[in-house]
């Protein structure tokens, strides 16, 4: 019984979200579209690329992606037709543009200021560990100076 | 050292209560929720037939251009919050006079019209997006959802969800807003 749990378990293939009726036959075309799928967020399951989803929206937008390569569009036209549907929201990699500026700069920003809070505690600290002598203490380092030097 | 960390405390304190207070103003902020790219842009293209056994005609972009403000509802006989949100908006369309109409996604014509029947129709033109293609069109992400068309055939609001309780009120707000730009 055991026996057949391990052969059942190793003869599971994996899962995969892409269905085999929906693969194209030009290896190129197929490869381009899971480039682009890989890089489309799934509209229901939101952390997901449509690439490995199994919600029914992912799958139609899977196939609306090899429709329009195989009609001659570049990946370029692709990412077009579905930001003008469902917005900037469906790119996991988001354009460069003025709305998304805080996103971009945001963490060089949020570094720079680390860097300047590190710095300016590091000054500080070094002010603070060289303190001048007085003058009974400078007395005392000479005296102890000339002792040394016989 | 004794003098920077107070006012870097101090800072990120501010950021804090400035970053909280941003997202508390907006009770209706939902990270989830996904931005519609067709609010004020013209209704997509598309061309739905009617629902085979069903009398109300087919749907197209035409039928949504010049005809007053419109409801879109994307409904399926499928979905539970559909048959929830199925009797407001067909008081909301009685009392306030509004025209609605709706596509059928990815439903079983014989499913639907049997659901018409069982709850009521409201609609004045129905189209049957069996393929999902139409509400693909349309940036849908899932049912129930619903559209406000001016009258020029541009989209004011997308309501992704159903309308009811707390929904209905943003919905109503929505349509206030939309029947004051007319």
């Amino acid at each position: 019984m055991k026996r057949l749990a391990l052969i059942l378990c190793l003869l599971a293939a994996p899962l995969f979200a892409v269905e085999p009726d929906e693969v194209l036959d030009d290896p190129v075309l197929e490869e381009r579209a899971r480039e682009i799928s890989a890089e489309v967020r799934c509209v229901v399951c939101q952390n997901e690329p449509i690439d490995s989803s199994n919600a029914g929206v992912a799958r139609d937008l899977r196939l609306i992606i090899r429709e329009r390569l195989v009609a001659g569009d570049t990946n370029d036209e692709v990412f077009e037709y579905l930001v003008a549907r469902y917005g900037d929201f469906v790119l996991f990699n988001p354009p460069w543009r003025p709305s998304t500026y805080a996103l971009w700069l945001g963490p060089f920003v949020i570094l720079a200021l680390g860097f300047l809070a590190v710095f300016m505690a590091l000054r500080s600290k070094r002010g603070q560990m060289t303190p001048s002598l007085t003058p009974e203490e400078q007395a005392r380092l000479d005296a102890l100076r000339k002792k040394d030097i016989p | 050292m004794n003098r920077i960390f107070p006012l870097t405390l101090l800072g990120l304190v501010v950021i804090f209560v400035a970053v909280a207070g941003y997202f508390l103003t907006k009770p209706d902020f939902n990270p989830s929720s996904i931005p519609s790219a067709l609010v004020s842009q013209p209704v997509p293209e598309f061309a739905l037939e009617p629902i085979d056994g069903v009398d109300t005609p087919g749907l197209t972009t035409a039928d949504l251009k010049g005809q007053g403000l419109t409801l879109v509802n994307v409904f399926a006989s499928w979905c539970g919050p559909c048959r929830a949100e199925h009797p407001i908006l067909t008081r909301m369309g009685q009392d306030q006079d509004l025209r609605i109409v709706a596509i059928n996604y990815k439903d079983q014509p014989a499913a639907a019209a049997d659901w018409l029947e069982e709850l009521g129709n409201p609609y004045e033109l129905i189209g049957s997006d069996f393929s999902g293609r139409a509400g693909i069109e349309w940036g849908v992400t899932g049912v129930p959802e619903t559209f406000i068309v001016s009258n020029d055939g541009i989209v004011l609001h997308r309501f992704p969800g159903p309308v009811v309780g707390d929904g209905q009120r943003r919905f109503q707000e929505a349509l206030d807003a939309a029947k004051a730009s007319q």
